[in-house]
């Protein structure tokens, strides 16, 4: 291949509608695949159930895949399919620890993976709707402090008497109607969406050079308003809703865009003491947060811990896996929701384990790479954001799992069990697509190359 | 922003490595360790479930597993679990291992790095991992008739091949049933487990080898052996042997069971004192000599060392400073002296074995499920305890022990018998340990037999203690002998 052809390459922006549809299928295939070996290891058979699996996992990837066809051709290829594997592979483990939990008796709300998978369709549903609906997201900057309003609502509905309940310690759900929501989820959404509306503004005042002191850009004090706000509002998070990852999370994003807007470490500096300190008075005073602590400095004290039973799954699980269906991750305490990604581990091994973490690394790096290319700072700002959401979200999750840092209740995205989660992963997957459109998109509006077409102006040079 | 941007892109991936760097330490670097704990319920649950190899004697499994129908596919049985529960031990899902079901266990279960290939074979055929099969050097009528001599007595039976060490039979009296621990109804597992642990004569105690006693009169054998390896003796030496012996620095006299002298002298040689079991007579050889040369003669025997690591054997032990009234008390096997009967039972084949003393073992060899063999233990000198010379005048006494003296009850027609008697006292509430420590035939010794009795109901001397041991070794000599 010439370098003539090469830069020709360059120029022509592609769709790659047709390398998402190729990795969809991989994605897809891997989930059945997981299914039919459960069937194999787990019941002693190809389930029957296999077909109606296939084409209701295949079905909801294709109507997300056409979504982004008709409505966002120039959307990240990569994102949708890893999202789809995440998901489908949720579903079969989910499905696995439903067989594993009813050998051993323990029946209570199984099965859990048709509820699991009715989730993933609503969610490939709001998928579709805000591709469908937000034709171009800079039009949500218009709603930046009614979004800030709402999440910050939705922060707080856990405590409205009546409404929220504490599990586990934690009060970070509400029950309506007899189901459970996590209303953090979604109110992360609109947090990221608020703190970039909110920081397009602000960034040049936030910017103003301060005082420099040790090499670092310090901001004015009175420039601190925003992020002491922010600091109290998720330290509220951690005293009231005793939730440390929660906490972590809200104001981690938030140092994190005000970072990228302004892009002085300073803030990154006070924020990070600013988090430990809050973190440090949460162990001294919070019995839950103290005891969380704790149990990740000696996870082995606790027999029958959750922590210890994932640790023993996943050393049980080794470098290659037990196989699916054949380890016991149903001995885990919360095997399908907090502790999935060791069921994951026990089963698929260290192997599996970095695969699948590999993908999230896959979304996360996509979606940073959606913000570099974005155009707009609003969009870059969302990209950013949401993108540091999965991955802030992962590796509290996963670190708490495998004994890194204190365990907390947040959900691993795509896998764990339960709807809010799901539902609100697929819209942040959404959102992160609809963005990356606009980013791929040509400058001058074109008419979309379609892949074939390329190759065949390379072929013919 | 986008230089702000790139520098999160490298944060993400920084904690995406610190997960996967966590992840890699905990399921390769720290999976053995996880893997080997008591509370982890997956280890125990699949390694329950294996095929696990048997223990055999010879031929005859001892302890098989049998394929069955439930949660944990094979059945543990032991066959005349009684008899051989203090070597086999058990295998319970609940209570975990015991014995060579314990210390063989990644033999048993195909674990061990030494069937490493065997593993790999059985994964590429697909083949459940099969464990190898552990034999054992018992003597099956010795250890028949040892647990049948006990009969309903409290105590021990160990009998040792003097010229390899191989144990040929150990038998602790009262016994259980491994196959009540092994069972798969876990709850009557716990209800037995409960009622064992409840009964006064404990009996999942391994006397043979995890217990301690005062060997009574039975050490008198290592206070002979260093008194004759010290040069200053010969058997006819003549001793200092009253009805009572005055000790240094008490008022407290060392006195002779009878309350006489020994055999009618107060200088009576060595091989009489020997003979009627005289306390003064050792007691004053023991202060002559020295509590050092008794220890280190005692640690020549086995004395201070952990054996047969295979049952989870402890140390007997001989005091470590002890005054001059407790060295004569430490001489006669009084005071702080504790020994297993396997220790016992090694003095006796050290000196049969012309003074070397062999290493004692369990485990014969251990064979793949293919029988192929992955090791096979040789015999193993521990110590040379004292000289062919020594030994030769020891056996000399003990031979006569048997023919004229307390041990009477050990002889055995057409064939030399060697062996000492012992009676232990602890306190005078509770009744005296009975020992018996022999060997035969003493120009070829072919086994080396200690046994103990607990408690046993009879008057304190030593006749009456070799009385109650004696007939017990005698059975068990003549199981491997007479065939």
């Amino acid at each position: 291949m010439s370098i003539a052809s090469t830069s020709v390459i360059q120029i022509i922006p592609r769709t790659r509608r047709g390398v998402e549809l190729f990795l969809l299928l991989i994605a897809v295939g891997i989930s059945v695949g997981a299914y039919v070996n459960i069937g194999i290891t787990a019941q002693g058979g190809v389930p029957a159930s296999t077909g109606l699996y296939a084409a209701g996992i295949g079905l909801l990837a294709l109507v997300a895949h056409l979504a982004l066809r008709f409505r966002a051709p120039y959307a990240d290829p990569v994102i949708l399919p890893c999202a789809v594997l995440l998901n489908g592979l949720g579903v079969a483990m989910i499905h696995r620890l439903d067989l594993g939990l009813t050998s051993v008796g323990k029946t209570k709300g199984v099965p859990f993976a048709p509820q699991q998978i009715t989730w993933t369709a609503v969610g490939v549903v709001l998928f579709v709707a805000v591709i469908i609906i937000i034709r171009d997201h800079r039009r949500l900057q218009a709603f930046t402090y009614t979004l800030g309003l709402v999440g910050l609502v939705l922060l707080v509905l856990p405590l409205v008497p009546g409404l929220g309940v504490n599990i586990h310690g934690a009060s970070i759900w509400i029950r309506v109607a007899g189901m459970s929501f996590q209303p953090g989820e979604f109110a992360k959404v609109c947090l990221v969406i608020f703190f970039a509306g909110y920081l397009v503004v602000k960034r040049d005042v936030l910017t103003l050079a301060g005082r420099r002191f040790l090499g670092l850009d310090l901001p004015r004090a009175r420039d601190l308003g925003p992020i002491l706000v922010a600091w109290l509002v998720s330290l509220g998070v951690l005293v009231f809703e005793s939730d440390l990852g929660s906490s972590l999370l809200f104001f981690g994003l938030f140092l994190f865009l005000l970072y990228v807007a302004t892009e002085r470490a300073g803030w990154l500096i006070i924020g990070g003491l600013l988090f430990a300190g809050g973190a440090f008075f949460a162990f001294q005073t919070i019995g839950h947060v103290h005891k969380r602590i704790t149990d990740w400095l000696d996870p082995l004290a606790i027999e029958g811990g959750q922590i210890a039973g994932g640790m023993m799954g996943q050393a049980w699980g080794g470098i290659l896996g037990r196989g699916l269906g054949q380890g016991q991750p149903y001995r885990t305490l919360f095997s399908n929701s907090d502790m999935i990604i060791s069921s994951m581990a026990e089963e698929l091994g260290l192997t599996g384990l970095i695969a699948i973490l590999l993908v999230y690394t896959l979304i996360i790096e996509r979606g940073l790479r959606t913000a570099l290319g974005c155009r707009d700072i609003f969009g870059k700002l969302i990209a950013t954001g949401l993108a540091m959401s999965f991955s802030l979200q992962v590796f509290v999750i996963v670190g708490g799992v495998t004994g890194l840092i204190p365990l907390t209740g947040l959900a691993t995205p795509f896998m764990t069990l339960g709807g809010t989660s799901l539902v609100a992963n697929w819209a942040i997957i959404a959102l992160l697509l609809r963005i990356s459109d606009q980013a791929r998109r040509p400058q001058t509006p074109a008419a979309p190359v379609s892949d074939e077409t390329i190759a065949m102006a390379v072929q013919k040079q | 922003m986008n230089a702000a941007i790139r520098k999160l892109a490298v944060a993400a991936m920084v904690l995406m490595l610190a997960l996967m760097a966590n992840s890699t330490y905990l399921q390769a670097f720290r999976s053995n360790e996880l893997n080997s704990r008591n509370d982890n319920a997956r280890v125990r649950d699949s390694q329950f479930s294996i095929d696990r190899g048997p223990i055999l004697i010879g031929n005859m499994p001892i302890a098989s597993s049998k394929p069955v129908d439930d949660r944990f596919k094979y059945q543990r049985t032991y066959s005349n679990g009684p008899v051989y529960a203090p070597v086999t031990g058990y295998y319970s899902y609940i209570f975990g291992r015991a014995g060579i079901e314990l210390n063989q266990n990644s033999e048993l279960n195909g674990s061990d790095p030494s069937l490493a290939f065997r593993r790999i074979i059985d994964v590429i055929s697909n083949r459940p991992q099969q464990g190898a099969s552990v034999s054992l050097t018992l003597n099956a009528p010795a250890q028949l008739a040892a647990y049948k001599a006990m009969g309903n007595k409290k105590g021990a039976v160990v009998a040792i091949e003097p010229k390899t060490g191989k144990i040929l039979a150990l038998v602790t009296t009262p016994s259980y049933d491994p196959n009540q621990l092994a069972g798969h109804d876990l709850d009557k597992v716990a209800a037995d487990w409960k009622k064992l642990g409840a009964d006064p004569d404990k009996p999942t105690t391994n006397r043979a080898v995890r217990e301690t006693y005062p060997p009574g009169s039975t050490f008198k054998l290592v206070t002979a052996a260093a008194a004759l390896s010290s040069g200053k003796y010969t058997p006819e030496t003549k001793t200092n042997s009253p009805a009572e012996l005055p000790l240094p620095q008490t008022t407290t006299p060392l006195v002779n069971e009878n309350r006489q002298n020994c055999g009618g002298s107060n200088t009576a040689t060595l091989t009489i004192a020997l003979r009627y079991s005289c306390n003064t007579a050792f007691g004053s050889v023991g202060l002559d000599i020295g509590a050092d040369a008794l220890r280190e003669q005692a640690a020549k025997f086995g004395f201070g060392e952990r054996q047969l690591p295979e049952l989870s054997g402890v140390a007997s032990a001989f005091p470590g400073d002890p005054n001059p009234p407790q060295t004569a008390q430490s001489a006669i096997g009084q005071f702080d002296v504790r020994a297993t009967p396997l220790q016992m039972a090694m003095v006796a084949a050290g000196i049969a074995n012309k003074g070397e003393v062999m290493k004692p073992y369990l485990v014969q060899n251990v064979k793949t499920a293919n029988l192929k063999t992955v090791s096979e233990t040789k015999p193993e000198s521990l110590h040379q305890a004292i000289t062919p010379e020594v030994a030769a005048q020891l056996t000399g006494m003990m031979v006569d022990v048997v023919k004229n003296g307390t041990g009477k009850k050990g002889q055995i027609d057409g064939i030399d018998v060697a062996g000492k008697t012992g009676t232990a006292q602890t306190s005078p509430e509770r009744p005296p340990f009975a020992w018996f420590t022999a060997f035969a035939p003493a120009n070829d010794p072919q086994i080396a037999v200690a046994v103990m009795i607990e408690s046993a109901n009879v008057a304190r001397n030593d006749i009456a203690g070799g009385a109650l041991a004696a007939p017990v070794s005698k059975a068990v000599m003549e199981a491997v002998l007479k065939r």
